[in-house]
């Protein structure tokens, strides 16, 4: 196994767990908390990438994750406000009791 | 570098350098690196809580006379042995742990705390060539690990299941995050100017003198305005008074650490005192010249003896302002916060920005002054006025309970 | 060295995923987002054994910083600390983990077979300096988009979860807390 392999490999336990936890948890913020957990294994790997790529000078791959550490703080904010403001109506945040999402 | 071709004040300024150096020398080569950087570390960890001792005795002497009372006179010749009795007295406690608390969290909540702030010192240069890490970000690395102690003040809040513990909890951490901005940001005109992250650079790039003054970056409008700025988001950052809310012993009984006890209590207390340290020790670095002299005529004196004193200065101006100023209320806080903090700074990013622009030539220099310095008071006047035009000010009304 | 890596990113990367893999079994949702921050905090430390120095500080300073204490306030805020009384997991909970595993073997087995022997080059020389020039010249149009989209989402979140104009309380800085 090559050095890129393991980190490579890191970031797939990761995603995996996260795109389980977004599937199996009820509770919307453990939904939330999946997707973060996504989007940081996909950073590892863009990182990973970036650092046994032939020319690392390019910086490509280490831009992209900054970018996308950049949206998905903005993501998180706008997911958990959307999270309070369903919450105030309903005062749930249990994704099985939220069969309709109009107004 | 040969210790013996050294001048005198040299080599007393390079002392503890040449002091690591020697005990590297008793290991072999690939032993050297992890050896220079734990007696790095021991020296970090061994002088800022002996610093903090001091500082306890001197805030509580140092208050107490401000409150027309002598303060701890009794352990040792005028008192200065109280740090060792409170510290034997911390140890010796028993260890309470409420029976509804979060056991793991509650535990690791200090110990979180005390981590990440002596990390923060791995990148503070405390004289020339004394800096456990020189790496090219060294000041956001002081950022980023600063960050982590607002979880570990939430986890101890939540953890002890106290309604005034969450209540400091949360307060402590809404504060630090609204306040975190503005530091950012008021720290932010010093790497615009030198045009690097890394603190080494950062203080050599204000180590020249023009005849006797050295260059200093408060010693400029925008660095000046950074630096007031800086430090009230300092104090509010460390929860020193008048941003004290999340402790106030009057209404929430310290706050978030009010289920501690014993050497966890110990833990907080030293994690406080070495945040402060090292905030004000950073905006040392950053607008005071780090460990560089206050005059070109008393460059004989070493650089580590600078930095300490200017930390010593620094602490006693905590010490005189919470002995000064009363506490805010939450609302004047978040207001004062959003409203007044982050419009400077930015004001003061921009000002940066063109007195960078203006160029240090003969009319330059004048006008980049002028133009600078009354651009930022214009803001601090009008910003004042705006935000106080509603607030009456006058004699107070009191309401008492039937 | 195990398979050409260091101790040190074994135990990392066991931090890393044992953080996640508590974030995903734990009951009570404070402790979620508290191991949550150890996968945080894992990752950063991996991007600085790849060299990303500036990368893994910025990841502390967002995630451990920012992202995680917006999680708990949420968290907090809906009333979602203490163990909830309900079941934690939906009813198609297997579908889902058979979906997770799926994709995981998915990519461990491309990662495994696809891989020429990729030789560790030297660490590349890259410094704040040159990331800043090429974030103000080649990466000068998304970084202004990614400024848009910051500030979009600050004054999205301040009016999602603002309280309508009829409820009694206004609530202070809930989304500008990042």
């Amino acid at each position: 196994m090559t050095p890129l392999a393991g980190f490579l490999i890191v970031a797939a336990l990761v995603f995996a767990i996260g795109l389980a936890v977004a599937l199996t948890r009820r509770n919307a913020i453990m939904v939330l908390i999946g997707i973060e957990l996504m989007l940081n294994a996909a950073n590892l790997n863009l990182i990973a990438f970036w650092r046994f790529s032939p020319h690392p000078e390019a910086l490509t791959g280490m831009m992209f994750a900054l970018f996308s550490i950049a949206v998905a703080a903005a993501e998180a904010a706008v997911g958990l406000g959307l999270v309070i403001a369903y919450h105030r109506h309903t005062k749930t945040t249990d994704l099985d009791a939220m069969p309709r999402m109009k107004g | 570098m040969n210790f013996q071709a050294l001048t005198l004040p040299e080599k007393l300024d390079q002392l503890f350098v040449f002091v690591q150096h020697w005990i590297m020398g008793f290991f072999p080569a690939h032993w050297q690196p992890l050896v220079g950087a734990l007696v790095g570390v021991v020296g970090i960890v061994a002088s800022f809580p002996a610093i903090f001792a001091l500082t306890t005795v001197l805030e509580r002497k140092g208050l107490g006379r401000m409150q027309n009372r002598l303060g701890p006179n009794r352990v040792g010749p005028l008192g200065i042995f109280q740090p060792v009795a409170d510290g034997i007295k911390s140890l010796t406690k028993e260890d309470i742990v409420p029976v509804s608390a979060d056991g793991v969290v509650h535990f690791l909540a200090p110990v979180v705390l005390v981590v990440a702030i002596f990390l923060g010192y791995a990148s503070l240069p405390i004289g020339r060539n004394m800096v456990l890490v020189n790496i090219d970000a060294g000041l956001l690395f002081f950022f980023a690990v600063g960050a982590s102690t607002e979880l570990s003040i939430f986890m101890a809040g939540w953890s002890s299941r106290n309604k005034y513990s969450l209540l400091g909890a949360m307060r402590a951490v809404a504060q630090m995050i609204s306040y975190e901005v503005p530091l950012l940001m008021s720290a932010i005109v010093a790497v615009m100017m030198t045009g690097s992250l890394s603190t080494v650079k950062i203080v050599e790039a204000q180590s020249g003198f023009t005849g006797i003054f050295p260059h200093w970056y408060v010693f400029t409008p925008w660095g000046f305005a950074g630096f007031v700025l800086f430090v009230i988001a300092a104090l509010a950052e460390t929860n020193r008074t008048p941003f004290d809310l999340p402790e106030g012993e009057s209404e929430l009984v310290a706050g978030y650490f009010t289920e501690y006890s014993g050497f966890k209590f110990a833990l907080f207390f030293l994690g406080e005192y070495l945040g402060m340290m090292s905030i004000a020790g950073f905006g040392i670095t950053l607008f005071l010249g780090g460990w560089g002299a206050p005059f070109s005529f008393l460059n004989f004196i070493p650089s580590w003896a600078w930095f300490f004193l200017k930390l010593l200065a620094a602490l006693c101006f905590f010490i005189w302002l919470r002995g000064t100023l009363p506490r805010l209320r939450q609302d004047q806080l978040m207001n004062f916060a959003w409203k007044f903090m982050l419009p400077m700074t930015l004001l003061n990013l921009m000002v940066a920005a063109a007195w960078r622009f203006l160029g240090d030539s003969a009319t330059g220099a004048w006008l980049r002054w002028v133009l600078c310095a009354g651009v930022l008071l214009l803001a601090y006047v009008g910003l004042g006025r705006v935000l106080m035009r509603k607030q009456r000010l006058g004699a107070r009304s009191y309401r008492y309970a039937e | 060295m195990i398979f050409g890596l260091s101790i040190a990113f074994w135990i990392t990367a066991l931090f890393t995923v044992a953080g996640a893999l508590a974030a995903a079994l734990l009951k009570n949702l404070v402790h979620c987002a508290l191991s949550l921050t150890v996968t945080f905090a894992g990752l950063a430390i991996l991007f600085l054994q790849l060299d990303a120095q500036f990368a893994g500080f910025a990841q502390m300073l967002v995630y451990i910083g920012a992202v995680a204490i917006l999680v708990v306030f949420a968290i907090l805020l809906t009333r979602g600390a203490g163990a909830p009384e309900y079941r934690i997991y939906t009813s198609s909970w297997l579908a889902g983990i058979a979906i997770a595993a799926a994709v995981f073997a998915l990519l461990a087995w491309s990662v495994i077979t696809s891989l020429p022997a990729g030789a560790g080059s030297a660490a590349p020389d890259v410094t704040v300096l040159s990331i800043g020039q090429a974030l103000m010249s080649t990466y000068v149009l998304p970084l202004e988009i990614v400024a848009v989209v910051l500030t979009v989402a600050l004054i999205g979140a301040v009016i999602v979860a603002m309280h309508d104009k009829g409820d009694a309380k206004t609530h202070e800085q809930k989304g500008g807390a990042q």
